[in-house]
């Protein structure tokens, strides 16, 4: 191991920004995958996975990926919801890796909402 | 790090790894792999955690939810529910005492809110055992400012501007301390970090270690830059086997990245630690007897005729800093000392560590700016005391600390107002008492325990607090006489006086400071043979009250003394002659029926 020089601090703190900006819940985009049954059975769990992979390859940070139980357009799955911070959140459904590819780029880092996958915009009323 | 969705921030501070965390961890990685997300959700072993008397915790990021006295049976159902189908599972969150609905969010409960974290700045927050980690929330960035842009005069300056004092105990300001060292010219100089915690109770040190060793190792090397040392010492305590294992891990990589060794951060300075193992006695926290200690002597105190910063081990100058208050060199000289100034009270700034014990609802650890009140310490972030009783004193300071009464509750901490009060800050234990703690009791307790760590060499620590137990021990055994208390006091005076170290000089103390508030109860005992609080064997009789009995039989099931006769479903007796008053029949009477008196 080489010795540090001040410099290197940042590097290090670079390679670990996206872990702690994690820790410290610090994030203006919220991504929630649809894990109920009908979610994983229609492949959530793939559309997880390819976001992940985004996130690696993007390095971007201050995007939270979480989970969430069943939205209740079971047929429509897997779906995700996609909340930038003050904006509403829109839903996205019948989900593929390569759709979630894209939605990544153009919507969670582009800011631009990809229209043909969205089935909503905003959430639903609660009494 | 690789990219994961989820850290489940597990505590693996002593209190939760005693309670099972590394079975939470075992458990929670065979779950997981069961669901195939291993490569999407971290398990991460931090620091002490601080709510102690819930562990085993467990953090959820980026959620921040809090999971608590978690257990093996549990983790299927949460990483399925939660972590995988992404549904917080409130039975295993926190309910505040009093209330009925779970408290999902860490920091929504009121145990965190009220703490401001300077000391325990990563708390929970990253692995002690990975420089990455500390160093990604800052760290070694206050040793780099200090080498590449400050010169020593400055980095002093700085200090004491920031109005540091010594977190160990006496209050002594850091800046001064650091001065003095600077100011005597010698070619080896010390810096030893005081990690020798011994109050009963206490805990602060133990939990900065295992939780963020490198920053008492950053602390460290910029007081070795100050004052001009390049040899740190750490003294801690053998009992302490995960913060030494931590701290000595801590030194490795600090070495392989080169913030410690030659030329750091390739300035020409040189600083390297070394550990020495301490077995523990009470007396190696003082600090002439820590240098006797390490120089292979008997660990008695010596007389200061000269500062340590002047001649100190080995006769050359040395700074002895407690843990804490290294741990907090780096932030004042990151942050600047306006900033730390900017807390606090006038003469008392920054925070303090307390190690929150005794019959208080939320034990564990707690940081809190200086001038908190001892009111909001106790009640909004200890929740109050335990079973709803009422509250009696709370002891401050340790065996050399004294009891304060509930009038004094709104007393803000800082080391003048508790000094005046008659008891001190000491290294920051915090042992709350509730109405069934005898305070005669508690000062026998205490006697007790500075009468077997007395080093010994004063006679007036050895003979005098020996006497002292004696005649508290008669007292709560029945046989105190009218001439006790003023003997007590006149002794408790000479022992103050006669004895060299400070320990001798505060081991009166829990005797002064609860003859000073609860002088009733020692009259009580002494004058009515009576222990109001029901502690004292000598002087209770435990009775079945026959009005509130129904003959459940179940104190008798558990009387180890079989001193319990009568029907099912009629009134129980015991039988005075075979009952040892060890108060089982009233721990499991449901009715309340049994009372002492």
């Amino acid at each position: 191991m080489a010795k540090l020089r001040p410099e290197d601090l940042d590097g290090i703190a670079e390679s670990m920004r996206r872990a702690m900006s994690l820790r410290e819940g610090a994030g203006r985009a919220r991504l929630t995958v649809h894990m109920g049954t009908c979610g994983i059975a229609a492949g959530a769990r793939k559309i997880m996975t390819a976001l992940l992979r985004c996130l690696e390859e993007s390095g971007a940070s201050g995007v939270i990926l979480t989970t969430s139980g069943c939205a209740g357009l079971c047929s429509r799955e897997p779906m995700m919801t996609v909340e930038l911070v003050g904006e509403a959140p829109v839903k996205y459904v019948d989900l593929t890796e390569d759709k979630v590819k894209r939605i990544f780029t153009e919507h969670v880092l582009g800011g631009r909402i990809v229209r043909e996958d969205a089935l909503a915009i905003g959430s639903e009323q609660t009494v | 790090m690789k990219t994961y969705r989820m850290h489940l921030m597990l505590c693996a501070g002593t209190g939760c790894v005693s309670n099972g965390a590394y079975r939470i961890k075992a458990a929670l990685e065979r779950e997981l792999a069961n669901h195939n997300l291993q490569d999407e959700i971290a398990v991460v072993m931090t620091g002490c955690n601080g709510f102690c008397a819930q562990g085993p915790v467990l953090t959820v990021r980026p959620e921040g939810i809090f999971y608590q006295l978690l257990t093996e049976t549990d983790i299927p159902h949460l990483v399925e529910e939660h972590f995988l189908k992404g549904r917080p599972v409130s039975r295993l969150m926190f309910t505040p005492p009093a209330q009925e609905t779970p408290v999902p969010k860490m920091s929504d409960i009121g145990f965190f809110q009220k703490q401001r974290l300077i000391a325990l700045r990563n708390r929970g927050l990253i692995d002690p055992e990975r420089v990455e980690d500390y160093i990604a929330r800052g760290g070694y960035r206050g040793l780099a400012k200090a080498l590449t842009s400050m010169t020593p005069r400055e980095i002093i300056e700085e200090v004491t501007k920031s109005g540091l004092r010594g977190r160990g105990g006496a209050g002594y300001p850091t800046g001064a301390k650091w001065e003095s060292a600077a100011s005597h010219a010698s070619d080896v100089k010390y810096i030893i970090c005081n990690a020798d915690e011994g109050d009963p109770g206490a805990f602060m040190d133990r939990s900065i270690i295992e939780g963020d060793p490198h920053a008492v190792i950053e602390g460290m090397a910029i007081a070795g830059r100050a004052v001009g040392s390049s040899l740190g010492l750490v003294y801690i305590r053998s009992e302490y086997p995960i913060a030494l294992e931590r701290l000595n891990l801590a030194i490795r990589q600090a070495r392989e990245y080169g913030l410690l060794g030659n030329g750091i951060f390739g300035t020409d300075f040189n600083f390297d630690i070394t550990v020495f193992r301490g077995a523990g006695a009470f007396v190696c926290g003082e600090s002439s007897a820590m240098r006797a200690s390490i120089e292979g002597e008997p660990p008695e105190p010596s007389s200061k005729h000269t500062h340590a910063t002047e001649k100190g081990l080995w006769d050359k100058p040395t700074v002895l800093n407690n843990v804490e208050t290294l741990a907090v060199v780096p932030e004042i000289i990151q942050r600047g000392s306006a900033w730390f100034a900017s807390i606090g009270t006038e003469k008392s700034k920054g925070t303090k560590v307390f190690s929150l014990v005794g019959k208080v609802k939320n034990t564990g650890l707690v940081e809190v700016p200086m001038g908190t009140t001892l009111r909001e310490i106790i009640f909004d972030i200890g929740g109050g005391i335990q079973g709803d009783r009422s509250f009696k004193a709370v002891q401050t300071g340790g065996p050399s600390g004294g009891c304060l009464p509930s009038s004094l509750l709104d007393l803000p901490v800082d080391y003048e107002r508790l000094t005046e009060a008659g008891s001190m800050m000491g290294s920051g234990g915090m042992i709350v008492m509730d109405e069934d703690t005898c305070m005669v009791d508690i000062a026998r307790y205490f006697l007790e325990f500075l009468r077997d760590e007395s080093c010994g060499k004063c006679t007036a620590c050895r003979e005098g607090v020996d006497v002292m137990y004696q005649l508290v021990s008669d007292i709560c055994a029945g046989k105190g006489e009218e001439g006790h208390i003023p003997l007590l006091e006149e002794l408790g005076q000479a022992v103050k006086d006669a004895s060299m170290c400070a320990l001798g000089g505060t081991a009166p103390n829990p005797v002064l400071s609860t003859l000073r508030y609860f002088r009733d109860e020692y009259e009580s005992h002494i004058r009515e043979h009576r222990c109001p609080a029901g502690v004292c064997k000598a002087l209770i009789t435990y009775r079945i009250d026959p009005e509130r009995c129904t003959g459940c039989l179940l104190c008798a099931r558990n009387c180890p003394q079989e001193a319990i006769t009568g029907e099912r479903r009629k009134p129980q007796t015991i039988e005075q002659a075979k009952c040892i008053k060890c108060g089982v029949c009233r721990d499991v009477c449901k009715f309340e029926a049994v009372t002492v008196q």
